[in-house]
């Protein structure tokens, strides 16, 4: 066993409160990558080429003027990498991931989206809290945070679907394509489609949406992942819906699958869309 | 493809002219509205009370922008789902509204009116928030400004970079457009 390492609660709060400053306002550079080369490569639609055109160009004054890329800047999901043999100190570290979201959307200038009662008072918070946590214990004295914060264009388009283990691999390429194809314009396509498969429902969307923070240029480690992978990614790119969906070749940027052990009963499958403005950052303390 | 430069408010003439898949560029006066914005307006016009503008003539433009930052005069304002609207939009049609802006599909029900009653759909491009805010030069608040980042302003744009998705004989660039390039 490691030696306990102590965590002053402030530091939390600190990074997260800077890592929606940066996520907020300046893309991954593998997306803007992925952008610029759908629009010097791939897309054959002058529509299409223009709405590419215009998504570089919000993120370069996004970066530059230190603005939010989206007016939606989302519901705060924060992953928590929490190793064993921390011991975090000074307060409880829901509430500081919370005070770091509140903090990082009045500095920021971002939009305050989210309200106390999804039914019956839809009041704003005032502060973008509470946010989404996923906290995980894992070996080791460091602690790892990813933030996302998750517009709900995109979000809204999400889907479940429990499959039986006889719909196999097919089933499951059929379900995430159609979810994207029926989506349409609404998710701000080109898309980054998150899917979690297996586990339980709900241990399926938790993949889903971990999925979408992998970087587009990587494939799943494992082949036969990797190649359906590209199979769903090339039927969701045949439909034709493209930029913004007003026709064009680049529908989705890249679809990422993330899996777990399964019940012999089922198998859950959760497409979790993002849109282009596929926002994260993480620091390992 | 130029974009065609255009002026509101909209008169009928310019609106019948407009096809699916035109580029224009917009300059002068939009309003914003969005979901609590819409339930508000149709709760007046059912009790016979004004609306907050009149919308004749006039351009909606669905967006809940982000605060302004410091020397911008609205934050990052792009475009929200337009369907959500849908149940409220007949009505303001009905009213004189001629155009509105947004991203997303609409109802049946929708664009049977805009053909009724001579109205354009335009999109701005999801996402491309912090450009379109490039375009907008005067924010002033209109009504509801209880509802924050909801309320109704009166955003003075220059430019204003949009794509005709519905005209008003009803073609539908999301329904063309991906035809084109389907395999
Ligand atoms: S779906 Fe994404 S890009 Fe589109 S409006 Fe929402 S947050 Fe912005």
């Amino acid at each position: 066993m490691g030696e306990i390492r102590n965590v002053q609660i402030d530091i939390i709060e600190d990074a997260v409160k800077s890592l929606f400053l940066k996520a907020n306002t300046s893309i991954g550079q593998d997306i803007y990558n992925a952008l610029f080369d759908g629009l010097n490569k791939t897309e054959e639609s002058p529509n299409g080429r223009d709405v590419l055109g215009q998504l570089l160009k919000n993120h370069d004054i996004a970066r530059e003027e230190g603005v939010p890329i989206c007016q939606d800047t989302g519901m705060a999901v924060v992953f928590l990498d929490i190793g064993q043999d921390v011991h975090i100190t000074g307060g409880y570290i829901e509430e500081a991931v919370n005070r770091g979201v509140a903090a990082a959307y009045e500095e920021g200038y971002f939009r305050k989206s989210v309200v106390t009662d999804p039914l019956f008072d839809r009041r704003n918070t005032g502060d973008n809290t509470p946010a989404v946590i996923h906290t995980r214990i894992v070996p080791g004295r460091l602690l790892h945070i990813i933030v996302t914060p998750k517009g709900f264009g995109s979000e809204n388009m999400s889907a479940l679907k429990m499959l039986t283990p006889a719909s196999g691999v097919e089933g499951v390429e059929e379900f995430v394509a159609d979810t994207v194809i029926a989506a349409g314009p609404n998710p701000c396509p080109p898309t980054i489609v998150g899917v979690g498969i297996g586990g339980t429902m709900e241990k399926a969307a938790i993949l889903a949406k971990r999925a979408t923070l992998r970087p587009v240029n990587e494939s799943h480690p494992e082949s036969r992942y990797a190649e359906l992978e590209r199979r769903i990614l090339e039927r969701i790119n045949r439909s034709g819906i493209g930029p913004a969906g007003l026709g064009g070749r680049i529908t989705s940027l890249a679809v990422h699958i993330e899996y777990a052990p399964a019940h012999i009963a089922g198998t859950a499958v959760v497409v979790n869309l993002c849109c282009h403005a596929c926002r994260h950052a993480q620091v390992t303390l | 493809m130029e974009a065609i430069p255009l002026i509101t408010p909209l008169d009928t003439d310019t609106v019948r002219r407009l096809r699916a898949g035109d580029r224009v560029t917009m300059s002068g006066v939009v309003y914003t509205a969005r979901d609590a914005a819409h339930k508000r307006m149709i709760e007046a016009v059912e009790a016979g009370r004004p609306l907050p503008f009149p919308l004749e003539g006039q351009v909606i433009y669905y967006v809940g922008p982000a605060p302004a930052p410091p020397g911008w005069a609205v934050g990052p304002a792009g475009p929200t789902t337009s369907g959500r609207m849908d149940p409220y939009t007949p009505k303001l049609l009905e009213l004189g509204l001629k155009g509105m802006i947004g991203k997303g599909t609409r109802s049946g029900k929708v664009i049977g009116a805009m053909e009724r009653y001579e109205a354009v759909y335009f999109g701005a491009v999801g996402g491309a928030a912090a450009l379109i805010a490039k375009s907008v030069i005067k924010t002033e608040l209109v009504a509801y400004e209880d509802l924050g980042p909801e309320a109704i302003y009166r955003f003075t744009v220059s430019k204003l970079p949009l794509t005709v998705l519905i005209d008003s004989l009803g073609n539908n660039l999301y329904a063309q457009g991906p035809k084109v390039y389907r395999r």
